[in-house]
């Protein structure tokens, strides 16, 4: 992009070497992809040196990539009865707890993400970094640099059951008291697993396995062009009809 | 001699003064809190898990239900990460609306906290006043969206639909007529826009009224001054944002450091505070109040001059109007693919905040080029201010953490999510 984010990106090339990969710079915010092994020395070098300066940590979540790229509807061949459709796969939202999918092998399943602030310069990062081993996802802690990573690690470990090494109260946070599973994660089904109601009867609080059926309105289908974009085409057409439309489309 | 321990409490899940589902585990050594353990959650309603299953617009509906008191500018922070990822630009006449809109909902926003803040430290009265003027706010509303809370007005590509020319009036009723009703319609016989700057001309006057019954009553200053006091370096290591980081002095607004919309067309100030305690940040947000009068005004002007669309030609994002699709097929087809489909936003991942009432509301956005969200996250004010619940309310009286819990201004639609 600009010069100023090409020499911001050599800054931490030049200063963390091989600790960081430097990614995609997004409406300004760069993002920076930090080995696990590297996430705590960075993190307080990043807090503490001059050139950074970050004094907030603005936020930090969860992400899980399974199934990432993956589409529901995808058309292999065309016939003269018309084109192969047909939702396949269990995508986000389609199965229930009995049928949820066995989770594959996936490298880096499990990310945590995080934005910091720079108020001196008036700046932001996204920083990230992805457990090694997605069966029992460990991440150090960064409450002792920020503070404000307390509860949201608690929020991560609650909906992902990424364990933050180093969290003074690792406890749940935003599900019930006794929650089992993970419910933010990719092979936990929407509709979730028990319903809770009471009992008239029983005269208390019942849990029972869920009796909604899973639906989804819309299949998830992944396209790769670039239409969206205001083209001239769309101008094209606008133009003609009254003069004034022109505004609204010169965006691009 | 018998042992002396601490006395654990149960504040909530139903109680008046937690604003909504707050569980709070109070240790307290005789009244003075020695511990404070908020238990959230209770409103947990897996809005980002949702939002994974549908199509990018029938999102936007579950925003308002985020923090419930503002809710377009929820909506903004969401459509602003979408517009981004999408590379479009918006007419400006939209970009002109969302300002004056997010203005208007800070400000009854922040009469609503003025209003339960109130009623907390006992001004019962301050209930009344305030929602008077926020039943206009609503009467904007729905005016705009037909709804009167939870809009849906913000859209990837600009607004719903652009300002209407007639307000609703008061229909005669057996308990208001006559001078009653002239009194009620008076503001509303021209369009919407003469009803906000009518509205926001009145601001000033009615602020100086809970001025006069609170800034230098004698119970409200007992009651916060010098109550939790958060210094600023503490203010930033917790995480806080808006009105909690400028009541301690830190003059950061992203309205005007990372402007947004057309924030930076319009003139305003931006108050800060000085000791960090309650009464400083009553003092911020009613002068915000004021400034948000100040840019409504500018937003009205500019818009009465500059008519134009509110939302972006482009018919692969924003859906053609029912005339154009009785005589055009793109266009039909263009609304069925839109309507069945969506649209597919290109891969990448961004994070677009705004700051919203409360504090900074930001919304992080991973797409993998499907017309789902990959992961969403939105980033709540509310939560990281409630996580300085403990710290700020150590070795304070039991009935200061009512005066801290309202100066938090929480809202458990958003800590919760």
């Amino acid at each position: 992009m600009s010069d100023t984010s090409k020499s911001v990106a050599e800054l931490f090339v030049s200063r963390f070497g091989d600790s960081v990969t430097v990614g995609a710079t997004q409406s300004g915010i760069m993002s920076l992809d930090i080995g696990v092994e590297h996430w705590l020395e960075v993190c307080r070098a990043l807090r503490d040196e001059e050139d950074f300066g970050y004094e907030q940590l603005t936020d930090l979540c969860g992400v899980d990539y399974l199934g990432y790229g993956q589409s529901e509807w995808e058309t292999e061949h065309a016939s003269s009865g018309g084109f192969s459709r047909g939702v396949d796969r269990l995508g986000p939202g389609r199965f229930d707890w009995a049928d949820r999918p066995e989770a594959d092998q996936v490298e880096q399943r499990f990310g945590v993400v995080a934005h910091l602030i720079s108020f001196r310069h008036n700046k932001r990062l996204r920083i990230q970094c992805f457990a090694p081993d997605e069966g029992m996802p460990i991440v150090p802690s960064l409450v002792e640099i920020w503070n404000s990573a307390n509860w949201y690690e608690r929020e991560a470990f609650d909906l992902f059951g990424i364990v933050f090494e180093g969290h003074p109260d690792l406890r749940r946070i935003l599900t019930d008291y006794g929650f089992t599973g993970h419910p933010f994660r990719k092979d936990f089904p929407l509709i979730g697993n028990v319903a809770v109601r009471y009992d008239s009867l029983k005269k208390r609080v019942v849990y029972e396995p869920v009796e909604i059926e899973p639906r989804v309105l819309v299949p998830r289908v992944l396209r790769s062009d670039t239409r969206y974009k205001t083209d001239e085409v769309d101008l094209a057409v606008e133009a003609p009809a009254s003069p004034e439309q022109a505004d609204s489309g010169e965006a691009n | 001699m018998s042992e002396i321990r601490n006395y654990t409490m149960n504040f909530g899940p139903q109680h008046p003064a937690a604003h909504g589902v707050l569980r709070l585990i109070l240790e307290l050594d005789g009244e003075t809190i020695v511990r404070a353990d908020p238990h959230i959650g209770l409103l947990h309603r897996a809005t980002e898990k949702l939002a994974e299953s549908k199509p990018y617009n029938q999102t936007v509906g579950y925003l308002d239900r985020l923090d419930y008191m503002s809710m377009m500018c929820n909506e903004h922070a969401y459509v602003r990460a979408i517009e981004q990822l999408l590379g479009i630009e918006l007419p400006p006449r939209a970009q002109y609306i969302r300002t004056m809109f997010d203005e208007l909902t800070r400000f009854s926003n922040h009469l609503l906290w003025i209003a339960s803040c109130g009623l907390d430290l006992g001004a019962m009265s301050m209930f009344m006043y305030a929602f008077r003027e926020r039943e206009m706010v609503m009467d904007m509303y729905e005016a705009v969206s037909g709804a009167r809370m939870h809009a849906g007005y913000y859209r990837p590509g600009g607004v719903y639909r652009d300002l209407p020319e007639e307000m609703p009036l008061y229909k005669e009723t057996p308990w208001t007529r006559g001078k009653d009703l002239k009194r009620r319609n008076e503001w509303r016989e021209g369009s919407l826009l003469d009803f906000v700057e009518a509205f926001a001309k009145d601001v000033p006057s009615k602020i100086d009224v809970y001025e006069t019954l609170l800034t230098d009553n004698r119970i409200w200053k007992q009651r916060t001054v010098n109550i939790g006091v958060v210094s600023p370096e503490r203010a930033l290591q917790m995480g806080f944002s808006g009105v909690m980081l400028r009541g301690s002095g830190i003059e950061w607004d992203l309205r005007k450091k990372q402007p947004y919309a057309m924030y930076d067309q319009v003139d305003f100030d931006i108050p800060v505070g000085v000791n960090g305690d309650c009464y400083d940040r009553y003092l911020v947000r009613v002068e915000e109040m004021r400034q948000s009068a100040r840019i409504i005004l500018q937003c009205v002007d500019w818009l009465r001059k500059n008519p134009g669309h509110v939302m972006l030609k482009n018919f692969k994002i924003a859906p053609p109007n029912r005339e154009e699709m009785k005589d055009d097929m793109e266009a039909l087809i263009h609304h069925f693919k839109l309507f069945t489909e969506g649209y597919c936003v290109p891969v990448g991942e961004t994070y677009a905040a705004v700051e919203a009432p409360k504090g900074e509301f930001g919304c992080y956005l991973v797409s993998d080029g499907a017309n789902k969200p990959f992961r969403i996250h939105f980033r709540a004010p509310g939560f990281a201010h409630l996580s300085g619940m403990d710290e700020m309310t150590q070795g304070h009286m039991l009935a200061d953490a009512v005066a801290i819990i309202s100066t938090l201004d929480l809202v458990f639609g958003e800590v919760d999510r």
